[in-house]
């Protein structure tokens, strides 16, 4: 067996080092990186990057910060798997391996000049919170914003500081809500789709954009398809395991879709038929 | 491209001429009537009536490991990214698994290139050997229409008793015989007996399952909630033998392989399987295929209704491996029988 060397087959990685690390919650830990060679990751809100480390793996972690703000990145990471634990050790200096950005992210040229309703689920406000910083960043291109955030509980919210400002913003929409108060708590209590009803949208020039866990997209499109908002103006991004993230190795395949190419986000219209998708 | 004539009283020779460029690797008896693909050094180590290989030619093309880069922690966590080959002559592949081969062509071929593949696949001489009959009653060629050849060789055999017919399918193919003497160019005869052969094989390779082919895809997506899933789900077991041994499943998992002194190692891919249970599985726990019977509707799926639809070809070939590894004795032919009852695709 020969061996040869190639400079790219598109399992090579850039370094990349953490500048800055916040945790988030007991899981949850905020990860802000920037490209050792100066290189800017050129990226989408909505994509994704394969994060390696030698000898632990790869792991898909979607990227959660706006490519408005460009010399770094950030990536929100839960510690679930081998990786992300990995992960969960490392602190500021500390070089990772990326892959990508891979995938669709969330079709800006669409939402741009139209009204936002954007809804989070639990982790869900990882990816979605690069959107919605783009917005804030481009607040004159959108309509009118709601964003909605549902989580478990108070200790689970992530994001703390910036959803404080995002709710003093006067141009936004902010709610938040947790299945389960606890005594401090001073918000709504319940599922993210009992705040749907109450948001005052036109239909017909809003766009919903949403991340979340599966059964989360099941109750809160039902809700949206009440209000009235079609079917083309309904966003979702599916999580699955990308594993190679070049539409090969299978793990994320939804019928004859890669999620990772073809993905993650998706408009509901063409994905709503695939059995087994949500 | 033109056709030449080997008599078979030089089918030595022409292998001792193969492994004098380098190795040759054919279909080889193990015994108990299992055949492997494995180096051969003169013609009689081959067997040139077998039943499929237990593994297609697939394991030459995309090796169960492969390395697909190196690192070594002391240079940071920078990867190299390395391609493994080596120069091959695949000799005696039946169309079935031509067909195979070409389909993974096309996926490592589609957009993002997998260079691990392709560059890999540079390496390899192809050359086929025709079916004169059935090699067993688990094959659906007829059904899938891959009894013929349809491209996807260098060069092409058809065994005609006193002599091979040789059809040059590729440049490769064309350099590789420039120069052997015993090689003769065919004559009308010798086109009119392969003639002669196809109109008999078009006799005996007729569709197994009387289902019209083109209406394949749409049976299956009709046939999604059909019982056949449940009913065949209830006794898989999951083991992944039909995926391994598929001319056309590519799934693969990627993992680090540490060295032993934990500095160095390399990120390989290995052989996965839409059958496993964690396949489909996600950081949060949720299993998006977590049943059997949908394990199993996928893997049918992607052999006779997704591919067609991305790649406008079917991932089946009809070589009938699955079947005839089956643990619990679950039968493609009888898959589809039912699931083209259910959903009144039968022909009557």
């Amino acid at each position: 067996m020969e061996k040869l060397l190639l400079s790219h087959t598109g399992y090579e990685v850039k370094e990349a080092r953490i500048l800055r690390t916040s945790r988030l919650t007991e899981k949850d830990k905020l990860f802000e990186l920037s490209l050792v060679d100066g290189e800017i990751l050129d990226f989408e809100p909505g994509q994704f990057v394969e994060v390696s480390l030698l000898g632990v793996g790869e792991a898909p972690i979607s990227i959660s910060s706006s490519p408005t703000k460009r010399q770094s990145f950030e990536l929100c990471v839960r510690a679930v798997g081998r990786l992300t634990t990995a992960l969960h050790r490392l602190e500021a200096g500390d070089v990772v391996g990326i892959r990508g950005p891979f995938g669709v992210g969330f079709p800006i040229t669409r939402l741009i000049g139209h009204d936002l309703l954007l809804i989070a689920g639990g982790i869900g406000i990882a990816p979605l919170r690069s959107l919605i910083n783009y917005v804030m960043d481009n607040r004159r291109d959108f309509g009118r914003v709601h964003v909605l955030f549902g989580c478990k509980d108070p200790q689970n919210l992530l994001f703390r500081d910036e959803i404080e400002l995002w709710q003093r913003r006067m141009d936004v929409g902010f709610q938040c809500t947790v299945d389960r108060a606890d005594p401090d708590w001073k918000g709504n209590v319940g599922m993210v789709t009992a705040l749907i009803p109450g948001v005052d949208i036109n239909p017909e020039e809003t766009f919903a954009v949403m991340v979340g866990p599966p059964v989360m997209y099941r109750f809160v499109i039902a809700e949206l398809l009440k209000k009235g908002i079609p079917e083309g103006q309904i966003v979702l991004s599916l999580e699955r395991h990308m594993k190679c993230g070049l539409g090969k190795c299978g793990h994320c395949q939804i019928h004859d879709i890669y999620c990772c190419q073809d993905g993650p986000v998706f408009f509901y219209e063409k994905i709503k038929d695939l059995k087994g998708a949500i | 491209m033109e056709y030449l004539v080997l008599p078979r009283s030089s089918f030595d020779l022409f292998v001792e001429y193969l492994v004098r460029r380098g190795k040759v690797v054919a279909p080889v008896a193990k015994g108990n009537g299992q055949f492997v693909f494995s180096e051969v050094r003169k013609g009689s180590d081959i067997a040139l009536r077998y039943i499929l290989t237990i593994l297609p030619p697939k394991k030459y093309f995309m090796p169960q490991y492969e390395t697909l880069a190196e690192y070594d922690t002391r240079r940071g966590q920078k990867l190299q990214p390395v391609v493994e080959v080596e120069p091959l002559i695949l000799f005696g592949v039946h169309t079935c698994d031509l067909a195979g081969i070409q389909c993974l062509d096309v996926v490592f071929s589609d957009r993002p290139k997998d260079l691990n593949y392709l560059v890999r696949r540079e390496y390899i001489t192809v050359i086929g050997l025709e079916c004169n009959d059935y090699c067993d009653t688990y094959a659906s060629c007829g059904l899938m229409g891959t009894f013929l050849p349809q491209g996807g060789y260098d060069l092409f055999f058809t065994d005609l008793g006193e002599y091979f017919l040789i059809h040059v399918g590729t440049q490769k193919g064309e350099d590789l015989v420039r120069d052997i003497p015993f090689l003769e160019r065919a004559q009308s005869q010798h086109l009119a007996e392969l003639e002669a052969l196809r109109a008999r094989k078009a006799q005996i390779f007729r569709p197994e399952v009387p289902v019209d082919r083109a209406l394949l895809p749409r049976m299956f997506r009709e046939g999604f909630e059909a019982g056949v899933w449940e009913e065949i789900g209830n006794r898989c077991l999951s083991c992944a033998n039909c995926t391994n041994v598929c001319p056309t499943c590519y799934c693969f998992d990627v993992r680090d392989v540490p060295d032993v002194n934990l500095v160095t190692g390399r990120r390989i891919r290995v052989w996965d399987s839409c059958q496993n249970e964690p396949f489909a599985k996600i950081a949060s726990g949720e299993s998006f295929r977590a049943e059997r019977s949908d394990r199993k509707r996928h893997r049918f799926n992607r052999k006779f209704s997704y591919p067609v639809k991305r790649y406008n070809r079917f991932f089946c070939t009809g070589c009938g491996r699955c079947s005839r590894v089956c643990m619990a004795k679950i039968d493609l032919k009888e898959t589809i029988t039912r699931l083209a009852q259910e959903t009144g695709y039968l022909k009557v």
